[in-house]
């Protein structure tokens, strides 16, 4: 690649899909569109890729957008945490949308079909966006833009209740994403800067004030309702359950991820941990919500009928899992965190793409026609099974290593009690997953089930991949843990 | 008297904090789906006070440089404002779009009506 090309990758990242977006929208096939998308989702883990390797080469970049100096002007800043989160965001990308054109084909509308690839466009922009941006306001409007796009792409699920749980969430995140910029509004008045560093080191000056703590709740609340934080997670289950399959699985790994990102980069890079839990005692508030995720969220799940509402519950109760690093604020804790963040991805990746190859052959997702269905579709439902092993935190899978992680930084933390109630609601995974897997390799296939065969290929290939980086990242960890282990020693490095 | 003219001085936050909350109000505790959007709606304005009311100087002059004018208002609320009123703009109109797909599909847009018909889990 040439020289101009490389120092322009922080921008291309954002946007070329922003073009390809308005490109679809102007296609009339959705043959046509899924293929531009496709292009597209390709090209884009390879500048994340890109991205990452030259920062772990020679640290961050910074990219000033239209050649206006930081901190006047519009900055995207890469660094090792943004760039890892990059990476995630586009290679689940680029593993959902092979699977997106049978998927999508089966559930939405031949007319909407363009829109839908536009929409899907839209939210990897706004996703991406939000990861690189170094500046609070440019934050909010592509928080906005993956938002209203998230919104169109839940409304087109095939049940009409899908309509409800997208204005239901459009309320929500709306309010949310308002929080937010009341927040960021606060903080602007205080300081005069909306750059990321510029506020970093504007902050301590004022970090004395009321004002500044106001502003951090506000923001703090505003992303946590984008994330789905235990009592704010309302909007979720619905969400997923009735978005097309495609979407319910790229919004479960990346969606919520990207809000994660920005909380950790607001609490650790901006404010500074200490300036938040020393006055708004944080670390409890965020430790019990966590908690009351990962037991409340797991028990909930377990009297599930349907079993994508099921895994959107197992979703919140895994972002407690989350949090709760996030809260503990210390080398292991927030290495778990990290890690969880992509394995987690990685794993939920993979169970509602399988659940969705199971939609697209039997057209429901309702626990009882799953009966049997290891007999006929052996291959989805082996990596249902290991996803699900991935949840439980099964050593050999990701998820154990995240877990792991967690408890070492709960035992670091001085809570030895938390690594029990880690281990209780890994056992509450244990009985939802479990009584899945009773249902699908226990019973005798039903009259529903007859003639119903292995997904074709282009499904169950992005499926195994999932599943195959679920074990991959459970054994093999020194991408995921070395990378995530760097990014937390810049980010408590930067909190001092 | 002092508290008072603290009101007095800070009276466009009143406004603000005013708007701010009962646009939220009106979210949490109406049922019809047009009227939680119009709530939105106001919840979302009330920003736009909130940045723009810091950014006048009293006195300034739009920031154009000029003879004999010294004191500018800070224009960068006004242009982030005008970001977020597009936000707001397409916020309202997906959301009253939804609304009207739920009202020919539930043949409602009543909130406790729609549960009441027992679909929603």
């Amino acid at each position: 690649m040439n020289a101009g090309i490389i120092s322009n990758l922080p921008a291309l990242q954002v946007v070329i899909p922003l073009l390809g977006a308005l490109v679809c929208a102007l296609l009339r096939r959705g043959s046509a569109a899924w293929f531009l998308t496709m292009i597209i989702c390709l090209i884009m883990p390879v500048i994340s890729i890109t991205l990452l390797l030259t920062v772990l080469d020679s640290g961050p970049i910074s990219y000033s957008m239209g050649g206006w100096a930081p901190p006047f002007g519009i900055e995207y800043k890469v660094d090792v945490f943004n760039a890892f989160i990059l990476v995630l965001v586009s290679s689940i990308g680029a593993v959902v949308l092979p699977y997106a054109r049978l998927s999508v084909a089966s559930e939405v509308k031949a007319e909407d079909r363009p829109w839908f690839y536009a929409m899907f466009l839209l939210c990897l922009t706004g996703l991406l966006g939000i990861t690189i941006t170094g500046d609070a306001f440019n934050a909010f409007v592509f928080l906005e833009i993956s938002s209203l796009s998230t919104y169109v792409l839940i409304a087109m699920g095939r049940d009409r209740r899908a309509l409800l749980a997208a204005y239901q969430y459009l309320i929500l995140g709306s309010i949310g994403a308002t929080f937010y910029i009341i927040g960021v509004g606060i903080i602007y008045t205080l300081t005069g800067t909306l750059n990321f560093a510029d506020l970093a080191a504007r902050i301590p000056e004022i970090e004395q004030t009321r004002s500044i703590l106001a502003a951090a709740a506000f923001i703090i609340v505003g992303i946590s309702l984008k994330f789905a934080l235990f009592p704010l997670h309302v909007w979720l289950p619905n969400a997923y359950a009735y978005a097309p399959s495609t979407v319910s699985a790229f919004l479960a790994s990346t969606a919520t991820k990207v809000a994660l990102y920005l909380l950790i980069r607001f609490l650790f890079s901006i404010f500074g941990i200490e300036v938040v839990t020393d006055k708004l005692a944080l670390t409890d508030i965020l430790i019990i919500l966590s908690l009351a995720a990962m037991l409340g969220a797991s028990t909930v799940a377990i009297f599930q009928h349907d079993v994508k509402r099921l895994f959107a519950y197992s979703s919140v109760a895994q972002i407690g899992y989350i949090t709760l690093g996030i809260a503990l604020a210390n080398q292991a804790g927030l290495t778990g965190s990290l890690v969880h963040i992509f394995n987690h991805a990685v794993m939920k990746g993979a169970l509602f793409l399988a659940i969705g190859a199971v939609v697209y052959r039997i057209g429901s997702a309702e626990i009882d026609d799953f009966s049997g269905l290891g007999k006929k579709m052996p291959i989805t439902m082996g990596c249902l099974l290991i996803g699900g092993l991935g949840l439980i935190g099964v050593p050999g899978t990701a998820g154990f290593i995240s877990k792991w992680y967690l408890a070492v930084g709960a035992i670091d933390a001085g809570y030895l009690w938390l690594v029990f109630l880690l281990v209780l609601s890994s056992l509450l995974a244990l009985i939802y997953v479990g009584r899945i897997v009773e249902v699908v390799w226990f019973r005798d296939p039903g009259p529903n089930l007859d003639g119903v065969r292995e997904a074709p290929l282009s499904l169950l290939l992005p499926t195994v991949l999932m599943a195959a980086a679920t074990i991959y990242f459970g054994i093999e960890t020194s991408q995921s843990v070395g990378i995530a282990a760097q990014a937390v020693e810049t980010l408590l490095g930067l909190a001092k | 008297m002092e508290f008072s003219k603290e009101i007095i001085a800070n009276y466009n936050n009143w406004v603000t904090i005013f708007l701010m909350v009962s646009g939220l109000y009106i979210v949490v505790a109406r049922g019809n789906m047009v009227k939680k959007l119009v709530g939105l709606s106001l919840f979302q304005t009330s920003v736009y006070l909130l940045y723009l009311s810091p950014g006048k100087i009293l006195g300034g002059t739009p920031p154009i440089i000029a003879e004999g004018f010294t004191v500018y208002s800070n224009p960068l609320p006004h242009v982030l404002m005008l970001t977020a009123i597009v936000v707001g703009v397409a916020t309202l109109s997906l959301g009253l779009a939804l609304t009207v797909r739920i009202n020919e599909e539930f043949g409602t847009i009543e909130e406790d009506e729609i549960f009441a018909k027992g679909d929603d889990q």
